[in-house]
Protein backbone atom coordinates (compact mmCIF):
# COMPACT_ATOMS: atom_id res chain seq x y z
CA UNK A 1 0.00 0.00 0.00
CA UNK A 2 3.04 2.30 -0.50
CA UNK A 3 3.25 4.08 -4.35
CA UNK A 4 6.12 2.51 -6.70
CA UNK A 5 9.47 4.57 -7.44
CA UNK A 6 8.78 7.43 -9.94
CA UNK A 7 10.95 10.66 -10.97
CA UNK A 8 8.68 13.37 -9.01
CA UNK A 9 9.12 16.74 -11.12
CA UNK A 10 7.13 20.25 -10.16
CA UNK A 11 6.82 22.38 -12.64
CA UNK A 12 6.56 26.35 -11.65
CA UNK A 13 4.77 27.00 -15.17
CA UNK A 14 2.70 25.58 -17.98
CA UNK A 15 5.27 26.14 -20.33
CA UNK A 16 8.04 23.94 -18.36
CA UNK A 17 4.77 21.55 -17.42
CA UNK A 18 4.37 21.20 -21.20
CA UNK A 19 7.67 20.28 -21.99
CA UNK A 20 8.23 17.65 -19.19
CA UNK A 21 5.27 15.96 -20.38
CA UNK A 22 6.19 16.27 -23.92
CA UNK A 23 9.78 14.89 -23.35
CA UNK A 24 9.07 12.62 -20.63
CA UNK A 25 8.45 8.65 -21.09
CA UNK A 26 5.56 7.43 -19.65
CA UNK A 27 4.66 10.45 -17.00
CA UNK A 28 1.38 10.74 -15.45
CA UNK A 29 -0.38 14.03 -14.57
CA UNK A 30 -0.46 14.88 -10.77
CA UNK A 31 -3.56 17.09 -9.92
CA UNK A 32 -5.41 16.27 -6.88
CA UNK A 33 -4.77 13.11 -6.41
CA UNK A 34 -7.30 11.49 -4.84
CA UNK A 35 -7.90 8.76 -7.53
CA UNK A 36 -4.00 9.09 -8.78
CA UNK A 37 -2.56 8.30 -5.09
CA UNK A 38 -5.00 5.46 -4.50
CA UNK A 39 -3.91 3.76 -7.91
CA UNK A 40 -0.57 4.45 -6.74
CA UNK A 41 -0.88 2.99 -3.33
CA UNK A 42 -2.51 -0.20 -5.14
CA UNK A 43 0.68 -0.23 -7.51
CA UNK A 44 -2.69 -0.41 -10.30
CA UNK A 45 -0.82 2.56 -11.73
CA UNK A 46 3.00 2.80 -12.29
CA UNK A 47 3.87 5.53 -14.05
CA UNK A 48 7.82 6.41 -14.34
CA UNK A 49 7.01 10.16 -14.00
CA UNK A 50 5.07 12.28 -12.23
CA UNK A 51 4.63 15.81 -13.26
CA UNK A 52 2.47 17.43 -10.35
CA UNK A 53 0.64 20.26 -11.84
CA UNK A 54 -0.32 22.16 -8.49
CA UNK A 55 2.22 24.53 -8.35
CA UNK A 56 1.42 26.29 -11.83
CA UNK A 57 0.05 29.76 -11.66
CA UNK A 58 -3.01 30.68 -14.09
CA UNK A 59 -4.63 27.72 -13.35
CA UNK A 60 -7.23 28.27 -10.89
CA UNK A 61 -9.86 30.42 -12.24
CA UNK A 62 -13.27 30.23 -12.58
CA UNK A 63 -14.28 32.64 -14.59
CA UNK A 64 -17.24 33.38 -17.76
CA UNK A 65 -16.56 33.17 -21.54
CA UNK A 66 -18.23 32.17 -24.74
CA UNK A 67 -21.71 32.11 -22.58
CA UNK A 68 -20.31 29.65 -20.24
CA UNK A 69 -18.46 29.22 -17.65
CA UNK A 70 -14.79 28.10 -17.56
CA UNK A 71 -12.43 26.34 -14.82
CA UNK A 72 -9.12 26.08 -14.51
CA UNK A 73 -7.16 22.85 -14.02
CA UNK A 74 -6.30 23.41 -10.14
CA UNK A 75 -9.77 24.39 -9.11
CA UNK A 76 -10.52 22.26 -6.55
CA UNK A 77 -13.83 20.24 -6.10
CA UNK A 78 -14.80 22.22 -3.06
CA UNK A 79 -14.46 26.11 -4.14
CA UNK A 80 -15.93 25.08 -7.40
CA UNK A 81 -18.46 23.71 -4.96
CA UNK A 82 -19.23 26.96 -3.45
CA UNK A 83 -18.14 29.08 -6.17
CA UNK A 84 -20.81 31.92 -6.53
CA UNK A 85 -20.55 32.01 -10.37
CA UNK A 86 -20.81 29.00 -11.02
CA UNK A 87 -24.10 28.54 -8.16
CA UNK A 88 -25.70 30.73 -10.27
CA UNK A 89 -24.55 29.91 -14.19
CA UNK A 90 -23.82 26.54 -13.91
CA UNK A 91 -25.72 24.95 -11.42
CA UNK A 92 -25.77 21.44 -12.08
CA UNK A 93 -22.07 21.77 -11.31
CA UNK A 94 -22.26 22.25 -7.96
CA UNK A 95 -25.04 20.07 -7.49
CA UNK A 96 -22.95 17.07 -8.52
CA UNK A 97 -20.09 18.41 -6.49
CA UNK A 98 -22.09 17.24 -3.66
CA UNK A 99 -22.04 13.86 -4.56
CA UNK A 100 -18.59 13.25 -5.30
CA UNK A 101 -16.81 11.53 -2.57
CA UNK A 102 -16.70 13.29 1.03
CA UNK A 103 -15.90 16.94 1.34
CA UNK A 104 -11.96 15.97 2.86
CA UNK A 105 -11.78 14.25 -0.54
CA UNK A 106 -13.26 17.70 -2.26
CA UNK A 107 -11.04 19.95 -1.31
CA UNK A 108 -7.58 18.05 -3.18
CA UNK A 109 -9.69 16.76 -5.71
CA UNK A 110 -9.94 19.08 -9.15
CA UNK A 111 -11.90 19.15 -11.89
CA UNK A 112 -10.64 18.55 -14.48
CA UNK A 113 -8.49 15.91 -12.65
CA UNK A 114 -12.07 13.55 -12.73
CA UNK A 115 -12.51 14.54 -16.09
CA UNK A 116 -8.83 13.18 -17.32
CA UNK A 117 -9.33 10.06 -15.03
CA UNK A 118 -12.90 9.31 -16.53
CA UNK A 119 -14.04 6.90 -14.07
CA UNK A 120 -17.34 5.34 -15.81
CA UNK A 121 -19.20 6.09 -12.09
CA UNK A 122 -17.98 9.97 -12.11
CA UNK A 123 -20.75 12.10 -11.83
CA UNK A 124 -18.54 15.29 -13.28
CA UNK A 125 -17.83 13.31 -17.14
CA UNK A 126 -21.84 12.91 -16.99
CA UNK A 127 -21.96 16.43 -16.41
CA UNK A 128 -19.96 17.63 -18.96
CA UNK A 129 -21.35 15.01 -21.54
CA UNK A 130 -24.99 16.23 -20.81
CA UNK A 131 -24.47 20.24 -20.72
CA UNK A 132 -22.11 19.41 -23.89
CA UNK A 133 -19.44 21.27 -22.26
CA UNK A 134 -15.60 21.37 -23.73
CA UNK A 135 -11.90 20.69 -22.16
CA UNK A 136 -8.81 22.84 -23.47
CA UNK A 137 -5.89 20.72 -23.94
CA UNK A 138 -2.39 22.10 -23.95
CA UNK A 139 0.79 20.71 -25.66
CA UNK A 140 4.03 21.88 -26.74
CA UNK A 141 1.89 21.40 -29.91
CA UNK A 142 -0.27 23.48 -29.59
CA UNK A 143 -4.08 24.23 -28.03
CA UNK A 144 -7.14 22.07 -29.32
CA UNK A 145 -10.67 21.96 -27.97
CA UNK A 146 -12.39 18.49 -27.08
CA UNK A 147 -16.06 18.60 -27.15
CA UNK A 148 -17.23 16.06 -24.05
CA UNK A 149 -18.67 13.54 -26.51
CA UNK A 150 -15.53 12.94 -28.16
CA UNK A 151 -13.23 13.18 -25.09
CA UNK A 152 -14.90 9.63 -23.32
CA UNK A 153 -13.75 6.53 -25.67
CA UNK A 154 -14.04 3.84 -22.64
CA UNK A 155 -12.93 2.73 -18.96
CA UNK A 156 -10.65 5.59 -17.47
CA UNK A 157 -9.60 5.99 -21.30
CA UNK A 158 -10.06 9.57 -22.76
CA UNK A 159 -8.82 11.50 -26.47
CA UNK A 160 -5.84 13.16 -24.51
CA UNK A 161 -2.40 12.20 -26.03
CA UNK A 162 0.29 11.94 -23.68
CA UNK A 163 1.88 14.96 -23.67
CA UNK A 164 -1.23 16.69 -23.40
CA UNK A 165 -2.62 18.84 -20.63
CA UNK A 166 -6.13 19.70 -19.33
CA UNK A 167 -5.22 23.63 -18.82
CA UNK A 168 -9.53 24.19 -18.58
CA UNK A 169 -12.95 22.99 -18.31
CA UNK A 170 -15.90 24.76 -20.01
CA UNK A 171 -19.45 24.51 -19.16
CA UNK A 172 -22.58 26.00 -21.34
CA UNK A 173 -24.86 28.50 -18.84
CA UNK A 174 -27.96 27.17 -17.83
CA UNK A 175 -30.51 27.64 -15.72
CA UNK A 176 -31.21 25.78 -11.79
CA UNK A 177 -35.08 24.70 -13.12
CA UNK A 178 -33.42 22.87 -16.15
CA UNK A 179 -30.97 20.37 -14.72
CA UNK A 180 -30.86 17.80 -11.85
CA UNK A 181 -28.24 15.11 -11.43
CA UNK A 182 -29.51 12.18 -9.21
CA UNK A 183 -27.51 8.45 -8.47
CA UNK A 184 -27.46 5.92 -6.40
CA UNK A 185 -25.36 4.42 -4.02
CA UNK A 186 -24.71 2.06 -1.00
CA UNK A 187 -23.34 4.49 1.18
CA UNK A 188 -23.15 8.53 0.98
CA UNK A 189 -19.74 9.09 -0.74
CA UNK A 190 -19.53 5.48 -2.73
CA UNK A 191 -19.19 4.95 -6.42
CA UNK A 192 -23.06 4.98 -7.62
CA UNK A 193 -24.36 1.93 -8.71
CA UNK A 194 -26.10 4.13 -11.75
CA UNK A 195 -26.34 7.79 -11.75
CA UNK A 196 -28.18 10.28 -14.28
CA UNK A 197 -27.60 14.05 -14.81
CA UNK A 198 -30.40 15.72 -16.73
CA UNK A 199 -30.36 19.03 -18.64
CA UNK A 200 -33.84 20.07 -20.22
CA UNK A 201 -34.60 16.95 -22.45
CA UNK A 202 -31.20 15.17 -22.59
CA UNK A 203 -30.08 12.90 -19.82
CA UNK A 204 -26.43 11.15 -18.91
CA UNK A 205 -25.95 7.83 -17.23
CA UNK A 206 -23.04 7.00 -15.43
CA UNK A 207 -22.28 4.06 -13.61
CA UNK A 208 -24.02 2.04 -16.20
CA UNK A 209 -21.34 1.68 -19.15
CA UNK A 210 -18.15 1.86 -19.90
CA UNK A 211 -18.43 5.58 -20.43
CA UNK A 212 -21.27 8.30 -19.18
CA UNK A 213 -23.47 7.90 -22.25
CA UNK A 214 -26.63 10.26 -23.32
CA UNK A 215 -29.84 8.53 -23.18
CA UNK A 216 -33.71 8.74 -24.73
CA UNK A 217 -35.20 10.09 -21.14
CA UNK A 218 -38.49 8.08 -22.81
CA UNK A 219 -36.94 4.69 -23.22
CA UNK A 220 -33.85 5.08 -21.01
CA UNK A 221 -32.60 1.75 -20.71
CA UNK A 222 -32.56 0.72 -24.68
CA UNK A 223 -29.36 -0.67 -25.67
CA UNK A 224 -27.87 -0.57 -22.31
CA UNK A 225 -26.40 -3.37 -21.06
CA UNK A 226 -24.26 -2.87 -17.42
CA UNK A 227 -22.16 -5.21 -16.29
CA UNK A 228 -22.50 -5.95 -12.37
CA UNK A 229 -20.76 -6.34 -9.39
CA UNK A 230 -20.25 -6.99 -5.95
CA UNK A 231 -22.97 -4.12 -5.15
CA UNK A 232 -25.79 -4.39 -7.85
CA UNK A 233 -26.59 -6.85 -10.79
CA UNK A 234 -27.15 -5.65 -14.03
CA UNK A 235 -30.70 -5.83 -14.07
CA UNK A 236 -30.88 -4.05 -10.83
CA UNK A 237 -28.62 -1.12 -12.42
CA UNK A 238 -31.13 -0.79 -15.36
CA UNK A 239 -34.02 -0.88 -12.59
CA UNK A 240 -32.29 2.53 -11.05
CA UNK A 241 -31.52 3.53 -14.40
CA UNK A 242 -35.34 3.35 -15.36
CA UNK A 243 -36.21 5.01 -11.99
CA UNK A 244 -33.66 8.04 -11.69
CA UNK A 245 -34.83 9.02 -14.74
CA UNK A 246 -38.57 9.18 -14.00
CA UNK A 247 -37.65 11.36 -10.65
CA UNK A 248 -35.43 13.31 -12.73
CA UNK A 249 -38.61 14.15 -14.49
CA UNK A 250 -40.56 14.29 -11.49
CA UNK A 251 -42.90 11.53 -12.97
CA UNK A 252 -43.69 7.99 -10.74
CA UNK A 253 -41.37 5.42 -11.56
CA UNK B 1 6.94 22.39 5.26
CA UNK B 2 5.55 23.36 9.05
CA UNK B 3 3.85 20.74 10.97
CA UNK B 4 2.31 22.07 14.18
CA UNK B 5 4.29 25.45 13.49
CA UNK B 6 7.85 23.54 13.45
CA UNK B 7 9.74 24.03 10.04
CA UNK B 8 10.60 19.96 8.85
CA UNK B 9 13.00 19.13 5.98
CA UNK B 10 12.06 17.67 2.96
CA UNK B 11 10.49 13.49 2.91
CA UNK B 12 13.77 11.34 2.04
CA UNK B 13 12.08 10.10 -0.68
CA UNK B 14 9.73 11.87 -3.07
CA UNK B 15 7.15 8.54 -2.67
CA UNK B 16 6.72 9.43 0.58
CA UNK B 17 2.88 9.77 1.76
CA UNK B 18 2.54 12.59 3.72
CA UNK B 19 0.86 9.70 6.19
CA UNK B 20 4.10 8.16 6.49
CA UNK B 21 5.89 11.02 6.59
CA UNK B 22 4.23 12.09 9.60
CA UNK B 23 4.27 9.12 11.13
CA UNK B 24 8.10 7.96 10.27
CA UNK B 25 10.22 10.97 9.59
CA UNK B 26 8.27 13.47 12.15
CA UNK B 27 7.25 10.86 14.74
CA UNK B 28 3.91 12.33 15.05
CA UNK B 29 1.81 9.22 15.25
CA UNK B 30 -0.87 10.70 16.61
CA UNK B 31 -2.31 10.31 12.13
CA UNK B 32 -3.45 6.99 12.15
CA UNK B 33 -3.18 4.68 9.14
CA UNK B 34 -6.11 2.18 8.00
CA UNK B 35 -6.68 1.61 4.59
CA UNK B 36 -4.55 4.00 2.59
CA UNK B 37 -6.65 4.47 0.12
CA UNK B 38 -9.02 7.58 1.19
CA UNK B 39 -12.02 5.48 2.56
CA UNK B 40 -11.17 5.02 6.47
CA UNK B 41 -10.78 8.90 7.24
CA UNK B 42 -8.17 8.13 10.44
CA UNK B 43 -5.18 9.84 8.55
CA UNK B 44 -6.99 13.32 8.02
CA UNK B 45 -5.22 16.39 8.56
CA UNK B 46 -5.28 20.00 8.16
CA UNK B 47 -3.59 21.19 5.24
CA UNK B 48 -3.51 25.10 5.58
CA UNK B 49 -6.21 24.90 7.98
CA UNK B 50 -8.45 22.54 5.58
CA UNK B 51 -9.00 18.77 6.23
CA UNK B 52 -7.52 16.53 4.10
CA UNK B 53 -6.49 12.77 3.60
CA UNK B 54 -2.77 12.45 4.24
CA UNK B 55 -2.38 8.90 2.81
CA UNK B 56 -3.53 10.72 -0.77
CA UNK B 57 -1.23 13.16 -0.87
CA UNK B 58 2.80 12.51 -1.21
CA UNK B 59 4.47 14.55 1.50
CA UNK B 60 6.81 16.51 -0.89
CA UNK B 61 3.44 18.22 -2.32
CA UNK B 62 2.87 19.60 1.52
CA UNK B 63 6.29 21.64 1.23
CA UNK B 64 5.59 25.52 1.51
CA UNK B 65 2.48 24.56 3.37
CA UNK B 66 1.49 24.26 7.03
CA UNK B 67 0.16 20.82 8.34
CA UNK B 68 -1.87 20.62 11.55
CA UNK B 69 -1.76 16.60 13.10
CA UNK B 70 -3.44 16.16 16.15
CA UNK B 71 -1.03 16.61 17.97
CA UNK B 72 -1.18 20.44 16.87
CA UNK B 73 -4.53 20.99 18.29
CA UNK B 74 -3.64 20.96 22.00
CA UNK B 75 0.72 21.34 21.81
CA UNK B 76 2.26 21.06 24.81
CA UNK B 77 -0.68 19.84 26.99
CA UNK B 78 -2.14 22.71 26.84
CA UNK B 79 -6.20 22.69 27.76
CA UNK B 80 -7.62 20.77 24.87
CA UNK B 81 -8.99 22.01 21.60
CA UNK B 82 -12.97 22.37 21.92
CA UNK B 83 -13.51 19.18 19.40
CA UNK B 84 -11.03 17.37 21.69
CA UNK B 85 -13.35 18.12 24.76
CA UNK B 86 -16.40 17.67 23.21
CA UNK B 87 -15.28 14.00 22.55
CA UNK B 88 -14.45 13.93 25.92
CA UNK B 89 -17.38 14.83 27.53
CA UNK B 90 -19.91 12.93 24.94
CA UNK B 91 -17.69 9.85 25.08
CA UNK B 92 -16.85 9.97 21.40
CA UNK B 93 -13.96 7.71 21.10
CA UNK B 94 -14.39 3.84 22.28
CA UNK B 95 -10.69 2.17 20.72
CA UNK B 96 -9.85 5.32 19.55
CA UNK B 97 -8.54 4.24 16.44
CA UNK B 98 -10.25 6.51 14.42
CA UNK B 99 -10.46 9.22 16.42
CA UNK B 100 -7.74 11.18 15.16
CA UNK B 101 -9.34 11.61 12.01
CA UNK B 102 -12.45 12.38 13.14
CA UNK B 103 -11.39 15.11 15.19
CA UNK B 104 -9.16 16.59 12.46
CA UNK B 105 -11.78 16.06 9.85
CA UNK B 106 -14.13 18.08 12.51
CA UNK B 107 -12.30 20.57 13.65
CA UNK B 108 -11.85 21.04 9.43
CA UNK B 109 -15.54 21.23 9.09
CA UNK B 110 -15.88 23.69 12.06
CA UNK B 111 -13.09 25.78 10.63
CA UNK B 112 -14.37 26.54 7.11
CA UNK B 113 -18.57 26.34 8.32
CA UNK B 114 -18.56 27.48 12.65
CA UNK B 115 -22.76 27.08 12.45
CA UNK B 116 -23.14 23.64 10.33
CA UNK B 117 -26.89 22.08 9.93
CA UNK B 118 -26.99 18.91 11.36
CA UNK B 119 -27.31 17.71 7.05
CA UNK B 120 -23.85 19.32 7.17
CA UNK B 121 -22.81 17.85 10.03
CA UNK B 122 -23.76 14.26 8.93
CA UNK B 123 -22.66 14.91 5.83
CA UNK B 124 -18.95 16.16 7.04
CA UNK B 125 -18.43 12.89 9.39
CA UNK B 126 -19.48 10.51 6.59
CA UNK B 127 -15.76 10.31 4.86
CA UNK B 128 -15.08 9.08 8.27
CA UNK B 129 -15.49 5.03 9.35
CA UNK B 130 -15.56 4.04 13.23
CA UNK B 131 -15.72 0.27 13.55
CA UNK B 132 -16.82 0.22 16.62
CA UNK B 133 -19.80 2.38 15.63
CA UNK B 134 -19.57 4.96 17.94
CA UNK B 135 -21.38 7.37 15.45
CA UNK B 136 -24.60 8.25 17.82
CA UNK B 137 -21.81 9.49 20.09
CA UNK B 138 -19.89 11.19 17.51
CA UNK B 139 -22.65 13.33 15.94
CA UNK B 140 -23.21 14.43 20.10
CA UNK B 141 -19.53 15.38 20.23
CA UNK B 142 -19.88 17.72 17.01
CA UNK B 143 -22.97 19.44 18.26
CA UNK B 144 -21.30 19.86 21.44
CA UNK B 145 -18.30 20.92 19.78
CA UNK B 146 -20.56 23.40 17.72
CA UNK B 147 -21.66 24.88 21.32
CA UNK B 148 -18.24 25.27 23.12
CA UNK B 149 -16.90 27.02 20.19
CA UNK B 150 -19.39 29.39 20.40
CA UNK B 151 -18.19 30.20 23.62
CA UNK B 152 -15.34 30.70 23.22
CA UNK B 153 -14.66 33.92 22.01
CA UNK B 154 -11.44 32.78 19.86
CA UNK B 155 -11.18 29.10 20.67
CA UNK B 156 -7.75 27.71 18.94
CA UNK B 157 -8.26 26.49 15.83
CA UNK B 158 -6.24 24.02 13.59
CA UNK B 159 -4.56 26.78 11.29
CA UNK B 160 -3.57 29.05 13.53
CA UNK B 161 0.45 29.15 15.01
CA UNK B 162 0.15 27.10 18.33
CA UNK B 163 -0.71 29.88 21.31
CA UNK B 164 2.80 30.82 23.12
CA UNK B 165 4.15 27.92 25.34
CA UNK B 166 2.78 27.77 28.79
CA UNK B 167 5.48 28.97 31.25
CA UNK B 168 8.59 27.35 31.81
CA UNK B 169 9.04 26.19 28.58
CA UNK B 170 11.58 28.70 26.51
CA UNK B 171 9.74 29.38 23.26
CA UNK B 172 12.59 28.74 21.31
CA UNK B 173 12.46 24.69 21.73
CA UNK B 174 8.69 25.34 20.19
CA UNK B 175 9.60 27.16 17.55
CA UNK B 176 13.09 25.93 16.81
CA UNK B 177 13.87 24.23 13.03
CA UNK B 178 14.08 20.50 13.29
Amino acid sequence: MKPPPFEYHAPDSVGHALDLLATLEDAKVLAGGQSLIPLLNFRLARPAHLVDVNRLPGLDGIYERDGGVAIGATVRQSIAERDPLLRERCPLLPLALQLVAHHVIRNRGTICGSLAHADPAAELCAVLLVLGGQVVARSTGGERVIAARELFLGPFETALAPEELITEAWLPAHEAGEVTVLEESRRHGDFAMAGVARFRDRVALFGVAGTPVLADPDDPTRDLQPSGDLESSPEFKLHLVRVLVARAYGRTP
Amino acid sequence: MRVNGINRPAPSIPRRLLSDYLRGECGLTGTHVGCEHGVCGCCTVLLDGRAVRSCLMLAIQAEGHEVTTVEGLAPDGSALHPVQLAFKECHGLQCGFCTPGFVMAITGLLNENPNPTPQEIEEGIAGNLCRCTGYASIRRAVHRAVDLMQQAPSPPSGDTPPPPASPGTPPAARQRDI
